[in-house]
């Protein structure tokens, strides 16, 4: 397909396709976007390059196909409270949490900001951040990037960073996966020295310096700076006739 | 057999103060609300409530009869923080064990079980294990040697389960789409407390439907209480959907004192109020 005389794509959707490029190479594992835009990338993911993935509503139900985002879905299988933590501790999961705050070394928070035993903001909780991080890959969606979202160290770890699993004890980390951080400002991963968090590439129409003070660390940061890929023609097709018609993207991201 | 129907005079002797009490359902999906507001009638306090919880914990913090909160989280799904939970939370009024969402559905488990602990990876190098040093590791007695969570067993006094239908002798069926972890709550507990949209005849429980969507069988249950609207505000599927407005107003009335008292005396107080876990 000719990339040529591709429109112009919005931050939005180029979010959406780092958010589907998450599933490379992965089938017969349940994809589990948290947010908009996760939830349209792994989508796009199954429609395109990962056509094995499964996905569900997040509930009890998985789908059979591919549902657009305001569509109720077929029902294709039968995934109860009970079953996620079954099919969780066996690995066959690739979840895409959103977070209150995510430091350094890949440690993420949503349970509550301040000091936990009287903390300035409660939020939601513990919820299985645990359990996914230590079980299966793990990615992450920051929908505002900024120094309040990346900070040096979270308030409270819910997911773990690489180098507190390994830290967890013989083999802890062994099933242990934290993969990327897609934000609205670029894409990361966790290849710096000690497993800390670098630029893997930034959005088109973001600058080095714009991600760098938005960032409460210091981000390793590549000699030659890559630009996350545009959507192709497919791709933006399928984004804004198939899957997200209504635009709702845009609201999570603002071009 | 005797039929283990109670009523509202009964049903108020099974409290007690503190109490270690584990309710079932979901967030803000098919909780035991009828039996909520009768604890809260009750005034039993110094409570340990064992929930993944939704309004069940947040009314219990709002009127003062919690002491400590072992949860995974707490939310209204629709409105993702608990408000009157986040209040006592950042007033520092409570305590809290911040479990990991499988962590608690192991230690449920264990306790059903008669175990100590149920061993899972779960919990591993998070900030869940250093708020709650009882919580201990251990390391595989095989080749393997890894570390593992031992995650101890999470004994109930009471559960409070609310189901679509039940018979007098305690079956308990879910004819939603999700039974959450509502059969382990009733395992871990020494007794348990079963509402039900309706108590019909054992025959009539399996016209027309699976005996799969029997939850809970009788060894399971101790006393059965009929509530219908008994999960009300919250969802009931597929007797009814969440209320969302009642559960606006809910969650405003976090706002001031006065709106929590006024809500408290409309819907709580007076037992034959029509919400929540009343009449619809």
């Amino acid at each position: 397909m000719s990339e040529v005389t591709i429109p112009q794509s919005t931050r939005a959707e180029i979010a959406v396709t780092a958010c589907s490029d998450l599933f490379h190479g992965q089938g017969d594992i349940l994809a589990s976007p948290a947010g908009i835009i996760p939830t349209i990338g792994a989508r796009l993911a199954a429609l395109t390059h990962a056509p094995d993935l499964m996905l569900s509503d997040g509930e009890s139900t998985i789908y059979a196909g591919v549902p657009a985002l305001e569509h109720q879905g077929v029902p294709g299988g039968y995934l109860p409270y009970r079953e996620l933590f079954e099919l969780i501790a066996a690995g066959k999961r690739h979840v895409v949490m959103g977070g209150a705050q995510i430091d350094r070394e890949g440690n993420h928070n949503f349970s509550a900001i301040g000091q936990h035993s009287k903390p300035h903001r409660q939020l939601l909780g513990a919820r299985a951040a645990a359990a996914n991080t230590i079980n299966h890959r793990t990615s992450y969606w920051i929908p505002k990037h900024s120094r309040r979202s990346m900070v040096e160290r979270v308030d409270f770890v819910t997911g773990v960073g690489r180098t507190r699993a390994e830290n967890a004890g013989k083999r802890a980390a062994r099933f242990h996966q934290v993969h990327q951080v897609v934000s609205n400002l670029g894409v990361f991963d966790f290849s710096g020295p000690g497993h800390t968090m670098s630029l893997v590439s930034i959005h088109p129409g973001v600058i080095v310096e714009e991600v760098i003070e938005s960032t409460g660390f210091a981000l390793n940061i590549p000699d030659a700076v890559q630009s996350t890929r545009l959507p192709n023609r497919q791709e933006l097709h399928l984004i804004r006739e198939v899957l997200d018609p209504l635009q709702r993207r845009e609201q999570e991201v603002r071009s | 057999m005797p039929s283990k129907v109670i009523d509202s005079a009964a049903l108020n002797g099974l409290f007690s103060d503190g109490m270690t009490i584990g309710i079932g359902g979901w967030g803000s999906r098919r909780k035991p609300m009828a039996l909520v507001a009768a604890l809260i009638r009750s005034g039993a306090r110094n409570l340990r409530i064992v929930s993944f919880g939704g309004p069940d914990v947040g009314m219990l913090c709002a009127t003062g009869q919690v002491k400590e909160v072992i949860h995974g989280f707490v939310t209204l799904d629709s409105i993702a923080v608990e408000p009157h939970f986040a209040a006592a939370r950042q007033a520092g009024t409570i305590k809290t064990a911040e479990l990991d969402e499988s962590m608690l559905v192991s230690g449920l488990r264990a306790a059903g079980r008669r175990l100590p602990f149920e061993v899972t990876r779960s919990g591993l190098g998070s900030d869940v294990l250093t708020a709650n040093p009882q919580i201990r590791t251990i390391t595989s007695p095989y080749e393997d040697g890894d570390t593992l969570v031992a995650m101890p067993a999470v004994q109930l006094d009471l559960a409070l389960i609310h189901l679509n239908r039940a018979d007098h002798l305690g079956n308990g069926q879910c004819l939603g789409p999700d039974p959450f972890v509502d059969d382990l709550f009733a395992r871990a507990a020494q007794c348990t407390i079963l509402s039900a949209e309706s108590v019909v005849s054992t025959r009539e429980l399996v016209e027309g439907h699976h005996p799969a969507t029997l939850l809970l069988n009788r060894t399971m249950v101790d006393h059965v209480f009929e509530a219908p609207g008994g999960a009300h505000f919250t969802t009931c599927l597929p007797d009814y959907p969440r209320n969302e407005e009642l559960q606006r107003e809910y969650a405003h009335s976090a706002s001031s004192p006065a709106l929590w008292e006024e809500f408290r005396a409309r819907y709580i107080d007076n037992e034959h109020a029509s919400t929540p876990g009343g009449q619809q």
